[in-house]
């Protein structure tokens, strides 16, 4: 018995050990363990860039997918380091908290997925798009999807809108765009991370719309593109606001930020103006405090999370956007972003260009 | 390790249950209160809407109460052509054999199989199947979900419900025959009055279990927040709400779920108590 309390005491000591063993580094800190909740669109790129960060200076950072909002109310309650969010803050949720620093990562798509059997290519349009959703084209034969594809043998049958039954930033850009695109839509059903969609049923995250279209002849739905390109679900071809019909690909969904980016980079690009652009992308943010120092964080903390979101930015980390399916984010939006970055604080004092002996 | 010892640890640990329910109904009042508070409890339970825009936010319960007590109720319809036969096989007809024994024991293993692999199953299988029947053109909604649903209770019914028949002492039964009463005849006029209470709290607690149930639920329903208007619709109980939404949800949404939430305890909690009792009184019986 006493042998085995001895060997216990050892163990829980060698573990505590390691536990908190804070080795200095290389970059004049030592390293931490950042926590992120937020977003589940981004996680697959996260855990890529996070896992590669991790090993420079042997950080640790964990990220919950745990939706969007569930990410903003950690942040809120200052619970974690960082949040991920598909939709940027309103003004009146910036006004509840205390100044906060928007970053986006990287940008993405929604792409309708669709289950016809016989059809190959499916063009539509954003107003079409949002009448099928609110009920009023219910056949796949109606004259506004045939004139858009006058080559293809739409079928007689009723369509199948299918929709995200949790809140999502998936529904929120989706929504966004029909509002923009569509004024029945914006008086109606408006935009939001939950929508009263009126017709047809809903399923839970991507996997569950994906699997309910793969599961129904004649539905359609919309579905967050890296999901839809990694499983290769066959999806629509959008008309823009130019007129053009364009795949969502990792160039046409760049292409929809080449306009204007406000300083804060707090702005939808949805039905973007810009040539070549697919109208449904977004950009995904994570979001920190301007002043670092809450809940009692440590300035070594507060520098691990400027050099996270410095990595996310860089060149390096922006090329693997395109293997795991997302798309890269403009250079005008990197160049914002790294000034935003500068102007964050610990203490008061700008943390954001130390070089680092001055840490 | 001394007597005193064992009993002060033995305390502590029963001690435990009893705080952490305590503590589960405060918290989930304490958060519900934002929205009964800013709805009133009766338009709460009675209104229809649910409506996320910003600024005019209102939520109801009454479309989730609808879906979850029509879901349960059909669950129970469709569940005991096929548990009441099986408890009489177990308890009466085949009583003791191995045959009674065997089938005792596949029963009691749909208890054990996780509700995922039930949703996979109505999913995969059964969805389709109302789909190719033309029943409803996208399969999901009450009626798939009550259909598994049924099967998912069907062995908390059945085997309670046997342990109640093959109590029903021999001497009656007998006496029964006796009189030239013909098998169908003793279970309808024996069996039954003497078992039923038992049988009825078994069915009772079987509902309890429908009640709550959400991951297969959630996966063949179809998530609508509206009123059923039929039973092909689709619809959402408070479970699968809750299961959908919390992710996303904050501040008022986030109440009226935790509200939904201590109203689905306090509904199951009802029910299983009503069991417990009418179990009781069969047993004294």
């Amino acid at each position: 018995m006493k042998k085995i309390v001895k060997l216990a005491v050892y163990i829980t000591i060698a573990l505590f050990a390691v536990a908190c063993g804070n080795k200095p580094k290389s970059e004049g800190r030592d390293s931490v363990e950042l926590t992120g909740a937020g977003a589940t669109f981004p996680l697959p790129f996260y855990n890529v860039v996070f896992e590669n960060f991790a090993q420079v200076n042997d950080d640790e950072v964990a990220y919950g997918g745990i939706g969007s909002g569930g990410g903003i109310r950690n942040l809120r309650d200052r619970i974690v380091d960082f949040a991920g969010s598909d939709a940027f803050l309103s003004e009146k949720e910036m006004a509840e908290m205390p100044a906060v620093v928007h970053i986006p990562t990287c940008m993405g798509a929604v792409v309708l997925a669709y289950n016809l059997p016989s059809v190959d290519n499916l063009n539509l349009a954003g107003d079409v798009v949002a009448d099928i959703f609110a009920g009023n084209i219910k056949k796949w034969n109606d004259e506004r999807i045939a004139a858009l594809n006058p080559s293809v043998k739409l079928p007689e049958t009723d369509i199948v809108p299918v929709f995200r039954s949790d809140g999502s930033g998936t529904t929120f850009v989706f929504t966004d765009y029909l509002a923009k695109v569509s004024e029945n839509w914006k008086n109606n059903y408006g935009a939001g991370k939950s929508v009263n969609f009126p017709a047809g049923q809903a399923a839970k995250g991507n996997p569950g719309v994906a699997g309910v279209i793969a599961q129904t002849t004649n539905s359609i739905g919309y579905v967050g593109s890296e999901y839809a390109f990694a499983q290769g679900i066959p999806y629509a071809t959008m008309q823009n606001a130019c007129g053009e019909f364009v795949k969502p690909t990792a160039e046409s969904i760049s292409a929809a930020a080449m306009g204007e980016i406000p300083a804060d980079t707090r702005t939808s690009i949805t039905n973007s103006q810009a040539s070549g652009a697919y109208p449904i992308s977004t950009f995904t943010w994570i979001i920190i405090y301007k002043e670092q120092n809450y809940a009692n964080r440590s300035k070594e903390q507060a520098l691990c999370t400027v050099d996270l979101l410095k990595y996310i930015l860089s060149t390096q980390a922006q090329e693997l956007t395109s293997q795991v399916h997302y798309a890269p984010l403009p250079k005008k939006a990197v160049e914002l972003s790294l000034k935003n970055l500068d102007a964050v604080t610990y203490d008061g004092v700008a943390i954001g260009k130390l070089s680092s002996n001055e840490r | 390790m001394n007597d005193k010892v064992f009993k002060i640890i033995l305390f502590a640990a029963a001690l435990v249950i009893p705080l952490i329910c305590g503590g589960v109904i405060y918290s989930l009042t304490i958060d519900a209160s934002d929205a009964f508070s800013r709805f009133g409890f009766f338009e709460f339970l009675t209104s229809s809407e649910w409506d996320y825009t910003i600024d005019n936010e209102k939520y109801g319960a009454l479309p989730f109460i609808v879906g979850t007590l029509l879901t349960t109720l059909l669950a129970l319809l469709f569940c005991i052509p096929f548990s009441l036969p099986v408890s009489l096989f177990i308890g009466e007809y085949f009583k003791g054999r191995k045959i009674a024994e065997l089938l005792g024991t596949v029963t009691d293993l749909l208890a054990g199989i996780p509700s995922i692999i039930y949703g996979l199953w109505g999913f995969y299988t059964l969805r389709p199947l109302i789909i190719a029947l033309d029943i409803s053109p996208q399969g999901s909604g009450i009626l798939t979900a009550s259909l598994v649903l049924a099967i998912m209770i069907v062995p908390y019914a059945a085997s309670l419900s046997a342990e109640f028949i093959k109590m029903v002492p021999n001497e009656i039964k007998e006496s029964a025959y006796s009189l030239g009463a013909t098998r169908a005849e003793v279970i309808r006029d024996v069996v039954f009055p003497v078992a039923g209470s038992g049988i009825f709290s078994s069915y009772i607690l079987a509902i309890g279990r429908a009640l709550g149930e959400t991951m297969t639920v959630t996966m063949l329903i179809g998530n609508t927040n509206q009123i059923p208007q039929s039973l092909t619709a689709t619809a959402n109980t408070m479970a699968s709400i809750i299961a959908n939404q919390f992710g996303e949800a904050d501040g008022l949404r986030f109440s009226a779920l935790i509200a939904i939430g201590l109203l689905l305890f306090l509904i199951t909690a009802i029910i299983n108590v009503i069991g417990k009792f009418l179990i009781k009184r069969a047993r004294i019986m």
